[in-house]
């Protein structure tokens, strides 16, 4: 953002008086040189100086303007050198000043500004657009009704299989999607799968118990339930008390679904979504509780957990592609295809790349360097 | 298992009434002795569900809601909502047009309002669009957080040479003790090659798991256990760290056994 015009006529008249007071004994001003600093959000600006003649410690401060309140910044050893200042606001304009035994040096005043584009990360740039391309071509394709051959999730079928089991047994299905928020992708995931969930155990007359651990998740889940009773045409079996939200902590939501688990004897236990530090901890009960369990995450550090203490688990992707073998949906259908041919392009150039570093060229490689 | 859970829960006990009758129980603070009880109230879930757990159980989950709404308050909303907001209004620049410096957190809080309309029926509908600002805006942030952090970052990671020069070299050079690891060191890349490829093909849906693909999806899931299972051990290792953190409490803390 520039500055408004009145404040930037005081800011020149506080960098001429600075000037003029500075100049006191003094160095010339072309001696720090201070620039923005390209491709950044426009929160640094780059010193560069040369004050070759000077052979003690160098201090450098900075103020702000219109303002002066000097704050040092760093010292320095080399009288020729440049330093990058971090952490600068993109309002404000900033004046550098070395102090010397004869006085002070002064920097020019400079504003650092965002840069558009932040060429060092072009490579990232160009994988996301070709995803997104490959991604709007499937789903394009998907809602003309081309059809997409998905494999056969072996865990969906564990799915149905508990529910017909708690329904012999005319106990509730517990249903928990994850702890995490909305903005968790495999939240979002675990909903279009509750939704399936939902509809199978309505078809039963079997009663879903969804325990939510945040707030924005309740009406999602609700929505989902709703839809699932209403599309196996048994919308009157339909309880909203059954979507219930426990709690944001971690653990007192662990504490409060055990609860449910043991006193409610749920006999079907389905974990969907992203979990943490408590998959085991409700693996584990729900094991002990003799519940059958299936659990779909994609957080690679639980699911260990998971495969030990459950009948069957959704591994990672499994859990994304879960919720598009059930839902059909043109775009859920379009991702997944579209993701499938992005993992053959990664296999290519993985193939490339351990070609490439075995005969020692190290440019493709360090092309998708992270920066 | 029952009974080695029963046990442990008697232990604990034991360990309690034993503090209890040395006097060093009195020493602790009521703050400690509320924790202290609480974490055997927990524990006695070892043995079976209980009304003691079950007191814990509705204690906590009060507690954090509680404690949550408070944080959120004066966390979330005060200083980066209505603080702003407020300090904006008096600031309000009447000229010919009117210059509001925070303008942009009416967004947000109209947004904000917006989510409590799911307490009317009629006006519920309003609220998704709160819902779907919040996961638009969380998504587009996480892709390149991904993108960034975790799929070019580990595509660069993994392009390794199909051997490692320095461990062929190495192999054979050395005494015969460091046979076994210079052929470990000479495996380790093939090993990540394989593993990754085989591992990627389990994750491809758009194909049956049949003939060659089948045989390469059935290696990557052998690699996926095999990295679990380490994974398991590794936890579990942190794990029984935050019990004996716990049990380290009990003792020290309260009991006043351990020094």
């Amino acid at each position: 953002m520039d500055l408004p015009a009145n404040r930037m006529f005081r800011v020149k008249l506080a960098s001429l008086v600075l000037m003029v007071f500075a100049s006191w004994g003094l160095t010339s001003a072309a001696d720090i040189r201070v620039a923005d600093l390209p491709d950044d959000n426009g929160t640094a600006l780059k010193l560069t100086w040369d004050l070759s003649n000077i052979d003690s410690t160098l201090t450098l401060f900075r103020s702000s303007l219109p303002e002066t309140n000097w704050t040092p910044v760093g010292e320095f050893d080399e009288p020729r050198g440049s330093y990058v200042d971090r952490g600068l606001s993109r309002d404000s304009l900033y004046i550098y000043a070395f102090r010397l035994h004869s006085g002070l040096v002064l920097s020019e005043a400079a504003q650092p500004r965002a840069s558009v584009l932040n060429r060092a990360r072009v490579n990232q740039l160009l994988i996301l657009a070709i995803f997104f391309a490959l991604v709007l071509l499937y789903i394009k394709l998907a809602s003309r009704g081309k059809h997409f051959f998905v494999r056969r999730i072996a865990g969906l079928r564990a799915i149905e299989e508990a529910i017909g089991r708690a329904t012999e047994m005319g106990r509730p299905v517990l249903y928990v999607p994850g702890i995490d928020d909305l903005n968790n992708i495999q939240t979002i995931a675990s909903m279009v799968i509750l939704n399936d969930v939902a509809r199978l155990a309505a078809t039963y007359e079997t009663p879903v118990i969804v325990p939510v651990c945040k707030p924005f998740v309740v009406p999602v889940a609700e929505e989902a339930v709703r839809q699932g009773y209403l599309n196996a045409g048994r919308p009157e079996l339909y309880n909203p008390d059954n979507v219930r939200y426990l709690s944001d902590e971690q653990f007192a939501f662990t504490a409060g679904v055990n609860g449910i688990m043991l006193r409610e004897r749920t006999a079907a236990n389905i974990y969907m979504g992203s979990f943490f530090a408590e998959s085991l901890i409700l693996a584990e009960t729900g094991f002990s509780a003799g519940a059958i369990q299936v659990a779909g995450t994609a957080n690679i550090h639980q699911l260990p957990f998971f495969v030990a203490a459950c009948d069957y688990t959704l591994i990672g992707e499994e859990l994304y592609a879960a919720s598009a073998y059930l839902s059909r949906e043109p775009k859920l259908l379009g991702t997944l295809k579209a993701s499938d041919v992005a993992k053959v392009i990664i296999i290519i150039i993985l193939v490339a790349g351990f070609i490439a570093e075995t005969l020692g060229w190290h440019t493709f490689a360090d092309w998708f360097a992270a920066r | 298992m029952r009974g080695a859970r029963l046990a442990i829960l008697i232990i604990l006990l034991g360990l309690a009434g034993a503090g209890f009758q040395a006097g060093l129980v009195s020493k602790a603070g009521l703050g400690t002795w509320v924790a202290a009880l609480l974490t055997l109230a927990i524990f006695s879930f070892l043995y079976r569900d209980n009304p003691v757990y079950k007191l814990a159980e509705h204690i906590f989950i009060g507690i954090a809601a509680g404690y949550f709404v408070a944080l959120e308050y004066w966390n979330v909303f005060l200083p980066n909502l209505w603080k702003p907001l407020v300090a904006g209004l008096e600031h309000i620049e009447y000229s010919p047009l009117p210059h509001f410096p925070n303008m942009i957190l009416l967004i947000p809080f109209a947004l904000g309002i917006l989510l409590f309309t799911r307490f009317f029926p009629r006006v519920a509908w309003l609220s998704r669009w709160s819902m779907a600002a919040m996961i638009g805006s969380y998504s587009g942030l996480a892709i390149i957080g991904a993108l960034q952090g975790d799929l070019v970052a580990q595509i660069r990671a993994n392009m390794v040479p199909l051997y490692s020069r320095e461990a062929l070299t190495a192999f054979g050079n050395d005494g015969t003790e460091s046979l076994l690891f210079g052929l470990l060191e000479l495996l380790r890349n093939p090993l990540i090659i394989v593993g990754l490829l085989t591992t990627l093909i389990y994750f491809f849906f758009s194909r049956e798991h049949k003939g060659g693909l089948g045989v390469a999806a059935k290696i990557g899931i052998w690699f996926l256990m095999i990295s679990f299972g380490a994974s398991f051990g590794y936890t579990v290792m942190s794990r029984v760290s935050l019990l004996i953190g716990r049990l380290h409490f009990l003792l020290s803390d309260w009991l006043g056994i351990v020094r």
